[in-house]
């Protein structure tokens, strides 16, 4: 800003004048700047204001009058008990995608960061990006008219040789419209995230440590397992708290692809057991009125808060890992 | 005889130091093998489904395609009626995408540029914070936020393509100002100086000199973020509903889209055929239909990032 | 047991680029080494040839031999792994690393070689490649504590105990002392005095004075001009180089006129 306060050339009137509006464009452009970041911050406010507004009647009124006004809720309870399994039910699929994608996601951004030609990483990089790019309703049709039947003979050998691990338990889906078909399509989801978060944490990997390892005689995996892993290890959390806040609000994929119910079930392999707070939301929405929207709208609430919660641990972690690494 | 001792003692070492340098350890180098070929394996993995998926939507589509496909609407279609169309759906998306994009656009650059070249303290530090977080809100929320927000002034059961744009823009405005605010970054402090130095104001020098040079990587951004909301279907689900007509307007009534257009076609499910008959009904044209819109949606989606990265490719001054 | 290194007509490229051409030279056992030569001559560079960690940079490579006892580390059945086991390197910048403890830190080199060790057998290596590195009386109240809390001499040390740990046969130092202060540095080149007993030792050094304190023989390496390849003008016994050098160029520099 200091620029523009060069002393006044004494004389030139046009040359004041021009300078004293010049004066008021920068200060409007930069109010226009504050306001357009201002907005943003009014506008994540808004989103929690709104859903507590909309959500409030569902969130007072009593487990009667919601059970009377409220399609598919549940006698003898209060919101609580009615949300409660679709909570569990967006945490399942979330840590069952999040347990699939992890390793292969920390796979996929060590290959990109340490072990494909320097040449071709960009495009690689691009490839794992379009992942990302596909609709998710695409991903739907896919999960339930391709996917599906093609996993199911494989769940049914788990749940027939595997059943003494709870989570194989129960009685199969016969069409694989089950949790664990869920998890494999929202793992596929949340790949790119999570491998372009690491990825650039692993290639931050300061080149001095990496050296070390090597002039000590380490081959190139322990390499990674010495210089790269420990350095980027709190990265790959917070890369897959992002992963998990994205599994947490995906809709589409598990609407289309799951056979619902509301349960506590830990059976991932049984159709008719879960459902998510999104999908459940996204299935109703359209025949509700009147209080039925309020609860629906109160049970996005919470879905907001989860990721929230979520999604603020991790920019956290990796916002303190930024002066970590900075003051090195 | 000494000088024969000092060549055996040599070659000794010779040989010791040879078998140093050249016996690897065999499980160390194994286990380096493995890691290896897992780590090729786990990017074969997430390749399996990218192609499968593409492999899948064009045989699928394919057979859909036609000028009636994507000239005609779904009016007055019924059953496992083979005729009607994707016109309806692809105008609703492009409308609606195009006002988001309208109002993520400004607010998203001006963001960016309020971050990079004014930002300081603590209202800067909480904007890219919050910016972060909100690229994690759910698509569904944002689409009950606007449901939310409209129903203060037009009362609730309100469904317009309006609303379906301001839910697309809660989401795609943080994906604007992140990936601006990546490219602002890229433009050198020397260039800013140079322009200062000639006695430029600073707003100038961001529009002139910022901007003008950013601009390809500006664009590529742009359109990145426009292919990530195009194909959201949720937030539209919720706001903009769904119709069998052609609606280009989007402050009265439902619009149809291409993403939801896909999932409606798959929530009818197989049509109800009498045997014997096949030319107007088709048993399964709900499913072709879901597959040649998912078709259209991944090839404006795949256009776009393509588009985008050419440009930043081709068009971006070399700075380096 | 330290061994003799003879590198004949060894040129050095980073791509296309020839970055240090045609060096020949015997480093011999037990016995300080010195490469000394003004910025971007290539000292560093062809230090980074000798363990093989040069080709780590995408694109470069060598021409020639480079011969430990009689065996070319570029020969096509050495593994660069075993070069580097046998060739330790300390960097210019102490670089323990940051998430082990001192103790692992020493350990991190054996550790990778054979997986079991017995704990006496660790803490017998990690005294005396401490008491190697003279840092045991410093840290061995603090074994566990991070590496990175230390001072940047005491890191150099631990960087140096880390190395000798592995029990090489050459101990190679780029620029060891560059980012430590005087008294740091007076301790690491004590440290190299009583290392020579053991090891052969080449260091890279920009501080003629550490040259002339440390080594038994200097190698003056110097660039025509930019874009050319650096170049080993002369080596010889350190007291000759520094009082009666053969080349002009190398007089000129020891006396401080340039570089």
């Amino acid at each position: 800003m200091s620029i523009t306060d060069s002393p006044p050339r004494a004389g030139t009137r046009t040359a004041r004048r021009r300078r004293s509006s010049d004066r008021g464009f920068n200060r409007g452009f930069r109010w226009i700047a504050v306001g357009a970041g201002v907005l943003i911050l009014v506008v994540l406010a808004a989103v929690a204001l709104f859903l507590l507004w909309q959500a409030w009647p569902a969130l007072t009124a009593g487990g009667d009058e919601l059970a009377a006004e409220v399609p598919r809720f549940p006698a003898d309870t209060s919101f609580l008990g009615y949300v409660g399994p679709l909570v569990f039910g967006t945490l399942l699929a979330a840590v069952l995608a999040l347990c699939l994608a992890v390793p292969v996601a920390i796979g996929i951004a060590l290959f990109i960061s340490h072990y494909s030609p320097r040449r071709l990483s960009q495009v690689l990089g691009y490839l794992v990006d379009l992942l990302a790019a596909i609709p998710s309703v695409v991903y739907g049709l896919w999960g339930f008219l391709v996917l599906a039947p093609v996993l199911t003979p494989f769940w049914l050998w788990l749940n027939e040789n595997l059943s003494w691990i709870p989570l194989y338990g129960g009685q199969a889906s016969t069409t694989g419209r089950a949790m664990a078909t869920v998890g494999v399509v929202l793992a596929v989801m949340i790949l790119p995230i999570i491998t372009a978060v690491s990825r650039e944490v692993f290639l931050q990997t300061p080149k001095l440590h990496e050296e070390a390892a090597l002039a000590l005689g380490a081959t190139r995996w322990e390499v990674v397992r010495t210089a790269v892993l420990p350095f980027g290890r709190s990265g790959v959390i917070s890369a897959a708290m992002l992963g998990l806040g994205r599994a947490l609000g995906e809709t589409m994929a598990v609407l289309m692809i799951i056979s619902p119910g509301f349960s506590y079930s830990l059976d991932i392999l049984a159709a008719g057991q879960h459902q998510t707070i999104a999908a459940y939301i996204a299935a109703d929405f359209p025949e509700s009125t009147g209080l039925g929207i309020n609860t629906l709208i109160a049970a996005g609430l919470v879905l907001f808060v989860i990721t929230l919660a979520v999604n603020m641990t991790a920019r956290w972690i990796v916002a303190r890992r930024k002066e970590f690494s900075g003051a090195n | 005889m000494s000088a024969a001792t000092a060549s055996t003692t040599t070659s000794d070492a010779t040989e010791r130091t040879r078998a140093l340098l050249t016996t690897a350890d065999s499980g160390r180098r194994r286990t380096d093998r493995a890691m290896q070929v897992l780590i090729w394996c786990a990017f074969a993995l997430a390749m399996v489904p990218l192609v499968w998926l593409l492999w899948t939507v064009t045989t699928e589509g394919i057979g859909r395609m036609s000028i009636d496909f994507l000239t005609l609407s779904t009016r007055n279609i019924f059953g496992g009626d083979p005729g009607g169309g994707i016109y309806h759906a692809i105008m609703g998306t492009l409308i609606i995408t195009g006002i988001a994009a309208a109002i993520s656009v400004p607010v998203g650059i001006l963001t960016a540029i309020y971050l990079v070249e004014y930002g300081k303290g603590w209202l800067a530090r909480s904007v890219t914070f919050f910016v972060d977080v909100m690229t994690g809100i759910p698509s569904i929320v944002a689409g009950l936020f606007a449901f939310s927000l409209f129903a203060l002034f037009l009362g609730p059961s309100a469904q317009m393509g309006m609303m379906g744009a301001v839910a697309l823009s809660v989401l795609m405005i943080p994906v604007v100002v992140r990936s601006c605010e990546e490219m602002l970054k890229l433009v050198p402090n020397e260039l800013r100086e140079a322009s200062y130095a000639l006695g430029v104001p600073k707003w100038l020098t961001i529009v002139k000199v910022v901007l003008r040079t950013s601009v390809a990587g500006l664009t590529t951004g742009v359109l990145l973020s426009v292919a990530r909301v195009i194909g959201e279907t949720a937030p539209l689900l919720v706001t903009v509903g769904v119709t069998d007509s052609i609606n280009f307007n989007p402050f009265d009534g439902r619009m149809m889209t291409l993403p939801v257009f896909s999932y409606r076609q798959y929530h009818q499910g197989y049509a109800p055929c009498p045997a014997g008959e096949s030319a107007s009904c088709v048993a399964d044209i709900a499913f072709q239909n879901a597959w040649g819109a998912a078709l259209v949606l991944i090839g404006i989606v795949l256009l776009l990032n393509l588009v985008g990265r050419l440009v930043n490719r081709w068009f971006s001054p070399k700075l380096r | 047991m330290a061994q003799r290194i003879e590198v004949k007509d060894l040129n050095i490229y980073y791509g296309d680029f020839l970055a240090v051409q045609d060096v020949a030279m015997t480093i011999e056992p037990k016995s300080v080494t010195a490469l000394i030569g003004p910025s971007g001559c290539g000292k560093s560079t062809y230090l980074r040839t000798l363990n093989r960690m040069h080709e780590v940079i995408p694109g470069a490579r060598v021409e020639g031999k480079v011969e430990l006892e009689g065996v070319d580390l570029y020969g096509s059945d050495v593994d660069p792994v075993a070069v580097r086991r046998n060739v330790g390197m300390v960097f210019q910048r102490p670089n323990p690393f940051p998430t082990m403890s001192i103790r692992d830190n020493v350990l991190a080199g054996v550790k990778l070689n054979n997986k079991r060790i017995s704990k006496p057998d660790a803490d017998d290596l990690v005294e005396s490649s401490l008491r190697g590195a003279n840092l045991w009386n410093e840290v061995k109240d603090r074994l566990e504590r991070p590496g990175s809390g230390l001072s940047g001499g005491q890191q150099q040390r631990l960087c140096i105990a880390r190395a000798i740990a592995v029990k090489p046969q050459v101990l190679l130092m780029d620029e060891p002392c560059s980012a430590l202060d005087p008294i740091s540095t007076l301790a690491i080149e004590d440290l190299i005095g009583e290392l020579k007993s053991e090891y052969t030792i080449v260091i890279v050094t920009h501080n003629m004075q550490q040259a002339a304190r440390v080594s038994d023989r200097t190698a003056f390496f110097n660039i025509a001009g930019t874009g050319k390849p650096g170049k080993l003008i002369e080596m010889d016994d350190t007291s000759t180089i520094f009082s009666s050098p053969a080349e002009k160029s190398t007089e000129d520099y020891v006396s401080g006129r340039f570089g």
